[in-house]
């Protein structure tokens, strides 16, 4: 169902955009901090490229680089990362999603809390790709 | 058993709209919400989290909790579309 676009504008400028899309991604989810953005909308756009480069160049061309078990396995890595998060701070002695307990040393709380949001958006950014990457793989795959 | 079905729509619709009376006006400055949390947000979040972004701040940390939720419920609508959709290769020769 999804084949090489035959068309070689098409696939070169997809090629040519699309590592800056994903460097557009991660740029969203890391400034999450300071401007609008953050795990969903960061995660989201990395789909997208790896998306646009699936329906640009073909399947088999982008198999090799994002193989398809690898949308799920990514969403779980990003939820255990979001949920260790949870975990680590319940074993340093607070309560779930406290990261003022991080084991982070040398930084006053409200740094750990920082870096706690932090994590949390790479762990959200990791699933929302996987996800999205899974349901379109899923949705195109051959019989 | 399709007028039931209309019925209870219906009684679950007066719930509803008795319930909404309850609920403050949109954007009353004297509602509880805005009265206690709100302004701790806006007062508080850059000294006790060091982030500019209110935003991030209130999705990641203070409602930590229902991110965790949100992103529960995304991986889980992934899981179930692989399954519905056959993800897994059926060995016939074995399960029959």
């Amino acid at each position: 169902m999804i084949a090489k676009h035959h068309d070689l504008i098409v696939s070169m400028s997809c090629r040519v955009m699309a590592p800056f899309i994903f460097l557009y991604g991660i740029y969203v989810i890391t400034f999450g901090h300071y401007s609008p953005g953050g795990g969903f909308q960061g995660g989201t756009i990395l789909a997208a490229d790896v998306i646009l480069l699936r329906m640009s160049l073909g399947r088999k061309a982008t198999y090799k680089k994002f193989p398809p078990q690898m949308g799920l396995i990514l969403g779980a890595i990003g939820l255990l990362i979001y949920g260790g998060t949870g975990l680590v701070t319940v074993l340093a002695g607070g309560n779930f999603l406290d990261y003022s307990y991080l084991p982070f040393p040398g930084l006053s709380p409200s740094d750990r809390r920082y870096y706690g949001i932090l994590c949390v958006e790479i762990g959200v950014a990791l699933g929302v790709f996987g996800v999205l990457l899974s349901i379109f793989d899923s949705l195109t795959k051959e019989k | 058993m399709k007028w039931l079905g209309i019925a209870l729509i219906c009684l679950f619709a007066v719930f509803l709209f008795y319930a909404e009376g309850d609920m403050a006006p949109y954007g009353d400055i004297s509602s509880p919400a805005n009265l206690h949390v709100s302004p701790d947000y806006i007062e508080r979040s850059l000294e006790e989290t060091h982030t500019p972004n209110i935003v991030s701040a209130v999705l990641a940390d203070y409602r930590g909790y229902d991110t965790f939720g949100e992103t529960t419920v995304i991986f889980t609508a992934g899981l179930i579309c692989f399954m519905l959709l056959g993800g897994w290769k059926r060995d016939d020769s074995q399960t029959s």
